[in-house]
Formats: C-alpha cells, sequence, structure tokens
C-alpha cells in the first residue's frame, strides 16, 4: 500500500498506508488526522478537506479540475498547492506523498 | 467511598452524534463518553444510500464517519443495535430495551428521523423500498440488478437522486409526484423547471401533479394506481415523501416537542442536562433568526458542535448558514440560505448550458442560492450570505458583475 504523510491542524505528522484507489482524503479519515472534516463524504462540495502539497511533490500530485479549482477559490487561506484532497486518488505514484491540513474557517 | 461519575450519553450515532463525541474530546472533555445507536453499523454517511451506493461500487466501510479504531483510541464506549425505551430525568437514567439502565451526567438527543410511510392501500402488503438506513441502500442496491422497471413515488431529493441512479443502470423509470413541480418545499419554479426536463431527457417518465391512490402487488409485479386511475406496472417501488423527527423519547421525558425536540441557538433543552443536535431538533439559527427544523449534513454537524459546547459549559451559538447538496446525473446542486419562502428569484448563467444560479431575495436581502454545476458562484454565495453582504437582484443576475470580488472583500 502506498505511504501518505499527513502533517495535521496540530503539526502532528501521521504515517499512514492508504490503499490504492482510494482517495487521500478517505486515508485521513480512516487514519484519524485531525482537521480533515470531509463534511460532503467527498463529493467536491465543500472544501472541509482542503490540504497544501508538499513542496517536494507539487508536480506529480496534478493540479486540480475546474469543480475542485472553482471549490477552492474562496477557501479559507488558498494557496498555489491547495488542493482538495478528496479529488485526489491514491496510487503508487503517490507514495510518500507529504500533504499538510489546512485550517478551515467554519 | 469511591463515587463513580455517570458518563456523557449520546443517544443517536448518526452524523450529530458521531459530531458530538468528537467534538467533547476535542473540547478536552475526558470523563465517560457512550454513543448508543441503534443500527449494527459504526456511524456512517447517509447522503451516498440514495446516490453512489447504489451503483454497488462502494464498499459499506467506505461510509464509516470514522475506523473503529477511533473510539477505542478516544475511548468512546459504541453500544450499538441498542435502542433508548424512556429516561427518566429526576433519577438521570436511560432504560434500553433488553432492561439495561445506564445513569448519565450530561445527554444528547441525535435521534435524526425516520422516513414517511406510503399510506394507501396495498402499502403495507408490498415490498416498498424506504431510503434511511445502510440496510435501506444495501436491499435496494441488492435488488437494483433484477429488475428493469421502476416506480420511484416522491419527487424530492431522495426519490431524484434514486431515479438518476437508475436511469444510469439503465433502468425504466416513472417517478410520481403529488405536487406540480419537483423539489418544491426547498427550491424556485426554474430549478424545478430545469431538473423536470433533465429527468426526462434522461429517458425517466414524470408525472407531476399525480397522487397515489393504492399499490396492488402480485408476486413481484406492483401496480402503482393513481388518483385518476392510471395504472403503472413496476418490478420495484421507491418512495421518498419525506421523514420525520425521532423525538419520542424527549416527548415523553417532557422536552418540549414541535416538530422535533424544540431547543435553543445553543442547542439546549429547556432541561440543562440535555441538548440536541441535527435532524431531529426544532430549532433557533441565529443566522436565520427563526426556528426551523433542517435535514442535512452541515445542520447536523454544525449544529452538534453547539451542542458539545454546551454540555462542556461554553455555549457557543449556532449560527451557520445552512448549506445542501444534490447530485443527479451530471449535475451538481449545491444549496446556500433558505430560498423558501421568497419575494423574488433571479437566475445566472445558463441553463441550456447546465449552468447557472439563482438568487433568492426576501425583504430586500439575499436569502439564499441555488447554484448547479456552479461551485464558485455556491462558494461566493456563503460568504455573501455569512457577511450579511448587500447585492441587489440586478447585480446578481448581471453576469459581468464580479460576485467573487464582492465575496472577497
Amino acid at each position: 500500500m502506498p505511504k501518505i504523510i499527513y502533517v495535521d491542524i496540530d503539526g502532528a505528522r501521521h504515517e499512514c498506508n492508504v490503499a490504492k484507489g482510494v482517495s487521500v482524503m478517505e486515508g485521513a479519515i480512516q487514519n484519524g488526522v485531525a482537521g480533515i472534516l470531509a463534511i460532503c463524504g467527498g463529493s467536491c462540495a465543500c472544501s472541509t478537506c482542503h490540504v497544501y502539497i508538499d513542496a517536494a511533490w507539487a508536480d506529480r500530485a496534478g493540479a486540480p479540475a475546474d469543480i475542485e479549482d472553482s471549490t477552492l477559490e474562496l477557501a479559507y487561506d488558498r494557496k498555489p498547492n491547495s488542493r482538495l484532497s478528496c479529488q485526489i486518488e491514491v496510487s503508487d505514484a503517490l507514495d510518500g506523498l507529504v500533504v499538510h491540513v489546512a485550517q478551515n474557517d467554519g | 467511598m469511591s463515587v463513580s461519575i455517570a458518563p456523557i450519553v449520546v443517544v443517536g450515532a448518526g452524523q450529530a452524534g458521531q459530531q458530538i463525541c468528537e467534538s467533547l474530546r476535542r473540547g478536552g472533555y475526558e470523563g465517560g463518553l457512550v454513543l448508543i445507536g441503534d443500527e449494527p453499523a459504526l456511524p456512517y454517511q447517509r447522503p451516498p444510500l440514495s446516490k453512489k451506493f447504489l451503483t454497488g461500487a462502494l464498499e459499506a466501510e467506505r461510509l464509516w464517519l470514522r475506523p473503529a479504531s477511533y473510539y477505542e483510541k478516544q475511548n468512546v464506549e459504541l453500544r450499538l443495535e441498542a435502542r433508548v425505551e424512556r429516561i427518566d430525568r429526576t433519577t438521570r437514567t436511560l432504560y434500553l430495551s433488553g432492561g439495561a439502565t445506564l445513569r448519565y451526567a450530561g445527554l444528547a438527543f441525535t435521534t435524526g428521523t425516520r422516513v414517511r410511510a406510503l399510506a394507501v392501500p396495498g402499502a403495507e402488503q408490498a415490498e416498498i423500498h424506504y431510503i434511511r438506513s445502510l440496510a435501506d441502500g444495501q436491499r435496494l442496491a441488492a435488488r437494483l440488478p433484477q429488475v428493469r422497471r421502476i416506480a420511484v413515488i416522491g419527487g424530492g431529493f431522495i426519490g431524484l437522486e434514486v431515479a438518476a441512479i437508475a436511469r444510469e443502470l439503465g433502468k425504466e423509470v416513472v417517478l410520481i409526484e403529488a405536487f406540480e413541480r419537483l423539489m418544491a418545499r426547498a427550491v424556485a419554479p426554474q430549478v424545478s423547471a430545469f431538473y423536470a426536463d433533465l429527468h426526462r431527457s434522461h429517458g425517466v417518465e414524470l408525472l407531476l401533479s399525480t397522487g397515489v391512490s393504492a399499490i396492488r402487488s402480485n408476486g413481484d409485479a406492483h401496480t402503482v394506481v393513481t388518483d385518476s386511475g392510471a395504472q403503472h406496472t413496476v418490478d420495484l417501488l421507491v418512495v421518498g415523501i419525506g421523514v420525520l423527527p425521532n423525538s419520542e423519547v424527549a416527548e415523553q421525558a417532557g422536552l418540549e416537542c414541535r416538530n422535533g425536540i424544540v431547543v435553543d441557538s445553543c442547542a439546549r433543552t429547556s432541561d440543562p442536562l440535555i441538548v440536541a443536535a441535527g435532524d431531529c431538533t426544532w430549532h433557533m439559527n441565529g443566522f436565520l433568526q427563526r426556528e426551523l427544523r433542517l435535514e442535512s449534513v452541515q445542520n447536523a454537524v454544525d449544529q452538534a458542535k453547539s451542542a458539545a459546547a454546551s454540555l462542556l459549559g461554553q455555549p457557543s451559538e449556532y449560527c451557520q448558514v445552512p448549506w445542501f447538496w444534490s447530485d443527479q446525473y451530471d449535475v451538481k446542486l449545491q444549496i446556500a440560505g433558505i430560498g423558501m419562502p421568497h419575494d423574488e428569484a433571479v437566475s445566472r448563467g445558463d441553463p441550456a448550458a447546465k449552468a447557472f444560479s439563482v438568487f433568492y431575495f426576501r425583504a430586500g436581502a439575499l436569502a439564499a442560492v441555488d447554484s448547479l454545476n456552479r461551485p464558485a458562484e455556491h462558494m461566493a454565495a456563503r460568504k455573501l450570505l455569512a457577511q450579511h453582504t448587500a447585492l441587489s437582484p440586478a447585480q446578481a443576475a448581471d453576469s459581468t458583475f464580479d460576485l467573487m470580488a464582492l465575496a472577497r472583500a
């Protein structure tokens, strides 16, 4: 299983094995990563699974699709490396991915 | 002499119940915590049950709000398949089915809702699918591959989402709605009309202003008899005609109930030891400045945070902008605010391109926005509403007016 490294809102680092094919958000929920709320359950309808992609992974994690980009547009503290973790599918190519959980404003 | 301190007990293991437990622990509560649910499953997300879950592409485990290990780590005692029969507020005791009792130091009702049953002759004898629980979703998901033609009774969110999935699975669908338009409680006529066209264009036989007078079952064949006398014979019946709050236990304990358990803007009942949150509450929303009952994940989560804060003795008002979503075919509907009733509704964007928003105004102010495949406008709407930003109907309808800039301001 690919390893995903989450740095949560309290600064704690979680190294988690996450099954291929599920989302980075689901991996966070399964491993109790603080700050990933995922209120809409991964249907790209809120922005409560907002993460920042670690600089070393910026190229490999890809850019958000239009609907994700629009949902992020007014997200709290959006940055160029912002993504919605529900829209990133875990794969071997992302083994070792580091994401930093963003604060929610709500 | 040692004195054992009773736990906080949360009755109802849905989204609100789980959130109260989570917020209590995050808020520093280290005492006993019991979460009671009447289903066998771990607390799970309900919205996918009328959507993607029905395709069979989603295992039940992917609906869990938290894994089993979470409850152990957080020292939350999960009591599943347990039902609270009554409570005694003078002795602070819960009576569970099977005879067990449990004392509480604080109590939360997050009992949710149950489906409204179709009450026409023949309905009780027919195999009718309702969707509320995981078990309901699993039963329907298992039956769908076996059938060719489906009747969906009820043109609200649940019925329409099921109709869309059924069409995507290649089933013939007749959808029967008693009112003259779809989702009439929630959206303006132009949104209803868009969805009627959308479903018809996907091959749904849509019958509006059509009541159901009887169901006749003959083996696996069910005939829906409408009030005009027409008969529609199908292999499967799905009914989504609303829900009722589960407030009986609270009511029998003498707590005020009025279309739900009555709570104030901090999720408190009239008993200082008891809070309630989620679909089961008739509550004051500080943002809307009115009392209402809402059926949504947002309400469950945000009100649960207030309920937990009250249990911790740090009351925090629930005043969030309500929001909702519905996925049907390739259209994502996102609703911010409460648009009904309204004085005026204006559109922005292009319904023909399946991308537009409808802005609702009440008493001269923006009240709600329905966004269809316009996620940026939905997020802008939530900000505009929360900030009470002034916006005129003319500005909302003007596609050159910069809503994003206004929301950021």
